[in-house]
């Protein structure tokens, strides 16, 4: 059996009175798309969050590749291999699309404490940008400012920023949310081929998409993880029917 | 892209602007106005304390409103060794770097822990620490400050002597901090400043610790602030607490953003604006009735109101409204 | 030990305390309430006293001018937050300060041109001027006074805040605005109220201290500094913060200045805590501030449900 990259211990947080992640158990194998489902408010943003480094957990303990990093700060945990996208686009609106990639880049390449040439003229950041705009399709809009773009495009780029950081384990946030039909079927395909690249812990509301693209699916109700098996037998969990998918498939 | 080839109307403004300043004395010398090379000599070095502050605030988005503080350290880096009779420039820069940056990196590190409204508050007092220090230090005058009899020498290099040497000491210094600056905000350092401002949870999630970027960054406005501070020193030959009171700091954030917030030439724009306002709203106060020469404030403030009100972008805004559309502004 | 005079300091301290406390429980609250940074807010400081100063000096009884002055507070307060301040709320803190420094400069200029550039002297009525023995203490009357009006303003404003429906919303707001909002309050009204509350606060506080300092251009421009401080300390939004964090800081810049030289000459010559007591004191209130920033960022009393 292979040993998982990220295990997820007795996580919990709450804000106030309220219990956003309770005592979650979770590992996510390598090489799969995992994804995590549940009705609003379930908590699935805030478990990104303390898997990211974004907030502290109140308790339990975050595992990356047999590593304890649940004190470890979101920009170690980056460093690392961990890389985020965001459920509301946040890409730098006032930089082009090459430079949000490039930034990216930097992240993850040494450090950047240099102080004088222009990033613009570093023909090797340049280069390792196009690719990855590239990749997702963005090749032509690389000298566009990112507020000029279309929103399904500034998902694009969210997800072409999470890969130049060159991730072992993507936490992808509803990277589907606002686009159009074909621009997530675009999507879609372009996930699926990620598989071979990164593992990607995956939140998203688009059942479809889920069903096509994850190998393993968990659901989260209320905070906690009420279930966490293949996409056959989740769907054929009366637990999860009742709790979840029940509202829509009834 | 670049300052000196500009293809853009705000480009060839600031261009235009810059040869004028560098043969600006000539100009005066021969109109037999030297009072005019000393405004402009006090407008320039007050242009790199705000180039300064335009750094951290307007690129980095640390509105730091105790920023005047540096320029009262560079000032005592030259006061305080004066009074002790040692004259030393090369002594002089030593200390206001040295002292400049030890400062910035202590009060930095407190403040940047902090965001938004604390940072503004805590820069603040940060600065009425230091402003109080100096007041209650008899030895160097309190209150009223300690007068520089000589400026600093620099032996077997340039001289400061002179109103013209001392202009250009200044106007290098300036073309100095605006290359600087923007050489800065294009590097590989500067984008993760940029980033930072706009959105630092996103930074720090791919992978940048922002608040040693920030506390970097402070740092070096900090330095390029202290040596504004030790040619005012210069300039002025008295110095006093008063130079770094929190009055002072908002003065500067004035000439910013009056200039145009987070763009290279704004600031010396700003401050140009602020010098002339300050030297000649009093006198068309006078104008309108001779008894309300002192009441020039009261426009002064309005002003203010009315630049946040409706004045957005300053006034690099309204000339970049005149660039064509492709023209991105500040790059 | 001279047991008189520390006790004498103890009620300057406490003095301090309280007028740092009128300042700053207003601008806590418009701090923590509208998220607005009001520079000017030492400005209604110095209006209060010039008000208070011109009835007096028309033949108004102190405490007559004191209640003119106050209404005339919170109609200045009002006229500024419809006018300026609720237009900038939406705006980023950077166009607070500026334009707040700006209304700064404005007030400074006028209360020049209506009252001159000279300070203006507010008599006490006989009563207040004398002194009272305390056992061996003999203390002036007025400064009882100031602290008696302190503590009652302070109580009458903890009963405000705590029990009428005015302060739990002023409570919601302090901790979650968009809430107070979603609550359908109008919302408006509350800024209003709450920005005039905090003018007239302050504009006491500068009536209070005008007959010891007498009423001057720009005597809130470094008071102010320290109420910020106070609000950081005590947390931004909370009344109870501000109030614990005025007395604290009044106490320890009083005691500061009096004291540390004696402490400091334990360490070091004479001469050399001469020099250095002097730069210290007027320094411990930074520092203490520094040392809560860094181990509790959100300050010592934060509103409930806020965090740093």
């Amino acid at each position: 059996m292979t040993k998982p990259l990220l295990r997820i211990f007795g996580l919990c947080k709450s804000f106030g009175g309220i219990v956003a992640t309770d005592h979650v158990e979770l590992d996510i194998l390598p090489g799969m798309i995992h994804a995590i489902i549940g009705p609003n408010g379930a908590g699935k943003t805030t478990l990104i969050a303390q898997v990211s480094g974004a907030l502290k957990p109140d308790a339990g303990q975050i595992e990356f590749n047999g590593h304890d990093i649940t004190s470890l700060s979101a920009p170690r945990r980056a460093q690392l291999g961990l890389s985020r996208s965001f459920q509301v686009t946040s890409v730098f609106l006032p930089m082009t699309v090459l430079e949000n990639v490039m930034l990216a880049v930097q992240g993850t390449d040494g450090h950047s404490y240099r102080f004088w040439r222009p990033v613009q003229k570093d023909p090797k950041m340049l280069d390792k940008g196009m690719t990855y705009l590239q990749q997702v399709g963005l090749a032509d809009r690389a000298w566009h400012l990112a507020a000029e773009i279309s929103h399904g495009e500034q998902r694009q780029l969210e997800i072409a920023m999470a890969l130049a950081m060159n991730p072992r384990l993507l936490l992808l946030d509803e990277p589907m949310a606002g686009m159009g039909l074909e621009e997530s079927a675009r999507m879609i395909r372009f996930l699926a081929k990620l598989r071979e690249q990164t593992t990607i812990l995956l939140i998203e509301h688009d059942m479809d998409a889920v069903f096509t693209l994850a190998d393993t699916l968990s659901v989260l109700v209320h905070g906690s993880v009420i279930a966490t098996d293949t996409v056959k037998n989740i769907r054929a969990n009366p637990e999860v029917q009742r709790a979840y998918l029940g509202e829509e498939h009834a | 892209m670049m300052a000196w080839l500009p293809s853009s109307i705000s480009g060839r403004c600031y261009c235009i602007l810059l040869a004028l300043l560098a043969v600006a004395p000539w100009i005066f010398q021969w109109a037999d106005q030297p009072f005019l090379l000393d405004l402009l000599s006090r407008g320039l070095i007050l242009a790199i304390a705000a180039t300064s502050l335009n750094l951290i605030m307007g690129f980095g988005g640390m509105v730091s409103l105790g920023h005047a503080a540096f320029i009262g350290i560079g000032a005592y880096c030259v006061g305080i060794p004066a009074y002790y009779d040692l004259y030393n420039g090369w002594v002089h820069l030593g200390l206001t770097v040295v002292v400049s940056a030890a400062f910035a990196l202590l009060t930095g590190a407190v403040s940047l822990r902090t965001k938004g409204v604390y940072f503004i508050m805590i820069t603040l007092a940060f600065s009425q620490m230091i402003y109080f220090t100096f007041v209650s230090l008899e030895e160097y005058g309190g209150d009223d400050g300690l007068v520089i009899y000589f400026r600093s020498e620099f032996p077997d290099f340039l001289t400061m002597q002179g109103p013209v040497a001392l202009y250009y000491w200044i106007f290098a210094t300036l073309l100095l901090t605006l290359f600087l600056v923007h050489r800065l905000v294009h590097s590989h350092f500067g984008r993760v400043i940029v980033g930072a401002k706009h959105n630092e949870q996103r930074m720090q999630s791919l992978g940048f610790d922002t608040y040693r970027y920030r506390l970097t960054c402070y740092v070096i406005s900090g330095v390029i602030c202290g040596l504004a501070g030790m040619l005012l020193g210069n300039f002025t030959g008295f110095i006093s607490p008063e130079m770094m009171s929190w009055i002072r700091s908002g003065e500067l954030i004035f000439m910013v953003v009056m200039g145009g917030s987070g763009f290279l030439f704004g600031p010396l724009v700003g401050t140009g604006a602020f010098v002339f306002l300050e030297q000649y709203l009093p006198e068309f106060m006078k104008f309108l009735n001779s008894s309300w020469l002192e009441y020039w404030h009261l426009p002064f403030g309005l002003l203010l109101v009315l630049l946040v009100l409706y004045g957005k972008g300053g006034i690099h805004g309204m000339l970049s409204k005149l660039d064509s559309k492709t023209q991105q502004s500040g790059q | 030990m001279d047991w008189g005079l520390l006790l004498t300091q103890l009620m300057n301290g406490l003095q301090l305390g309280l007028l740092l406390f009128l300042l700053a429980s207003g601008l806590t609250l418009i701090f923590g309430i509208m998220d607005f940074i009001n520079l000017s807010h030492g400005s209604f400081y110095m209006i209060g006293a010039y008000f208070c100063g011109s009835i007096v000096a028309r033949g108004g009884s102190f405490l007559v001018a004191v209640l003119i002055a106050l209404a005339g507070m919170f109609v200045v307060g009002a006229v500024i937050e419809r006018v300026i301040a609720r237009r900038l709320y939406h705006a980023d803190h950077l166009d607070h300060v500026l334009a707040t420094f700006g209304l700064i400069l404005i007030f400074d200029a006028l209360v020049h041109i209506v009252w001159g550039p000279s300070g203006m002297a507010i008599p006490l009525p006989a009563i207040l001027d004398g002194q009272v023995t305390l056992g061996s203490l003999v203390l002036p009357t007025y400064r009882l006074v100031i602290i008696f009006g302190g503590l009652l303003v302070a109580a009458i404003l903890g009963v405000l805040v705590t029990r009428s429906r005015l302060g739990m919303m002023i409570r919601a707001g302090a901790s979650n605005r968009t809430m107070v909002e979603a609550l359908g309050v109008n919302i408006h009204k509350l800024f209003l109220i709450v920005f005039a509350i905090g003018a007239t606060m302050s504009g006491f506080s500068g009536m209070l201290i005008a007959p010891i300092t007498e009423a001057s251009i720009g005597m809130g421009n470094d008071i102010i500094i320290i109420a910020f401080v106070v609000v950081i300390v005590g947390g931004i939004g909370s009344v109870k913060g501000a109030f614990y964090a005025s007395i604290l800081i009044g106490l320890i810049d009083t005691l500061g200045r009096s004291y540390l030289d004696d402490l400091l000459k334990i360490f070091m010559s004479l001469d050399h805590a001469e020099t250095a007591a002097p730069a210290l004191s007027a320094m411990l209130v930074y520092i203490l501030m520094a040392v809560v920033l860094a181990f509790r960022p959100q300050g010592l009393f934060p509103p409930a449900g806020v965090r740093a």
